[in-house]
C-alpha cells in the first residue's frame, strides 16, 4: 500500500515540478513550491513507512513547519519587497508587485 | 521500492537543475532552487543524514531563497541574454574534473560500508559508551554537545558574533540615511550617527 501511495505522490511530484517550471505567474510557481514542499514531507513518512523507521514522521513535521514558514517570507517578500510588512510610503513610485 | 524513490528524486534533481539553467525568469529560478534543495534535503533523510538534511531544508530551502528574493528586489528580475559563444574549453575543464572526481571514488569504501576504516576507528566507542556516558539517543547529538561541546561552543560564539557585527552595521547605516533624508527634524544636527 505504502508503494502505491508513493508513486501517485511521486506523480504529483512531477506535475508540481512542470507548473514551477512553466510558470506563467509568480503564484503558480509558489503554489507549486509549496505543493511540492507538502509532497516531499509525504515522501520522507512513505519512505520512513517503507524502510520500517517511523521515526522519519517527526522529521516530516517539522518539514512541513519550515515549508509554511518558507511561503509564508516568500509571499511577503513578493507582496511588500521586504520580510518586515507594509512600510511607509517611498518617494518614488512604487513597482508593479507581483507582475512577474 | 526505496530505490526507485530514490532514482526518481534524483531524476527530478537533473530536470530541475537543467529547467534553471534554461530559464531566464530569475525569480522562478530561484523557486526552483528551493525545489532542488527540498530534493537534496529529501535524499539527506533517505541516507540517514537527517543532520545534514535538516541545515539543508533550512538554509537551502528557507534562508537562502529568501536571500535570493531580496537581490532581486534589488536587481531585475530577468536575465539578460548572452552572447552566443562557443563552450568547448568550460566543458572540456568540467568533463577532466568530473572523470577525476570520478577516478577518486573507485576505491573509496562503498556507502554504507561497516568495513570502511571510517568506522574502525573511535566510531565503535561512541557507539558502545555513548549511550551510557552522556545519553540521547541519537549520537551525533552527543558527540557534537558532549564529546565536541568545546568545539560547537566555539563555532556558535562566531556565528553570533558575525550576526551582531552584521546587525550593527546594518541598523547603524538605516538610522543615518534616515537622518540624512529629513535635515529639518530637531535633533538632527547633534553629529550622532545612532539615536
Amino acid at each position: 500500500m505504502e508503494a502505491t501511495a508513493s508513486v501517485f505522490v511521486l506523480v504529483t511530484m512531477a506535475l508540481a515540478l512542470a507548473r514551477a517550471v512553466r510558470g506563467p505567474t509568480v503564484y503558480d510557481r509558489i503554489a507549486a513550491v509549496n505543493a511540492f514542499g507538502t509532497m516531499t514531507v509525504l515522501v520522507l513518512v512513505l519512505v520512513g513507512f517503507l524502510t520500517d523507521r517511523p521515526e522519519f514522521e517527526d522529521i516530516a513535521l517539522l518539514y512541513g513547519l519550515i515549508n509554511f514558514a518558507g511561503t509564508i517570507a516568500v509571499l511577503k517578500f513578493v507582496k511588500y519587497s521586504s520580510l518586515a510588512g507594509p512600510q511607509e510610503p517611498r518617494p518614488a513610485a512604487p513597482r508593479a508587485e507581483g507582475r512577474r | 521500492m526505496e530505490q526507485v524513490i530514490d532514482i526518481v528524486l534524483l531524476a527530478f534533481m537533473v530536470v530541475v537543475a537543467l529547467a534553471m539553467i534554461h530559464l531566464r525568469n530569475l525569480f522562478a529560478v530561484v523557486m526552483l532552487s528551493g525545489i532542488f534543495s527540498l530534493l537534496s534535503a529529501a535524499l539527506f533523510v533517505v541516507m540517514d543524514a537527517v543532520d545534514v538534511a535538516f541545515t539543508e531544508a533550512a538554509v537551502g530551502a528557507g534562508i537562502s531563497t529568501v536571500l535570493m528574493l531580496g537581490t532581486l528586489a534589488l536587481t531585475a528580475r530577468e536575465e539578460s541574454p548572452r552572447p552566443r559563444r562557443h563552450a568547448l574549453l568550460p566543458l572540456a575543464v568540467v568533463t577532466v574534473t568530473g572523470a577525476a572526481l570520478i577516478y577518486g571514488t573507485l576505491d573509496m569504501p562503498h556507502f554504507g560500508d561497516p568495513d570502511a576504516p571510517i568506522h574502525q576507528h573511535v566510531a565503535p566507542r561512541y557507539i558502545v559508551d555513548s549511550p551510557r556516558e552522556v545519553g540521547p539517543p541519537n549520537m551525533v547529538t552527543s558527540v557534537l554537545a558532549s564529546y565536541r561541546g568545546y568545539d560547537t561552543l566555539g563555532e556558535t560564539t562566531v556565528i553570533f558574533t558575525a550576526g551582531m557585527g552584521v546587525m550593527v552595521l546594518l541598523g547603524g547605516l538605516r538610522s543615518r540615511r534616515r537622518k540624512r533624508r529629513d535635515p529639518a527634524s530637531p535633533g538632527s544636527d547633534t553629529g550622532e550617527t545612532r539615536p
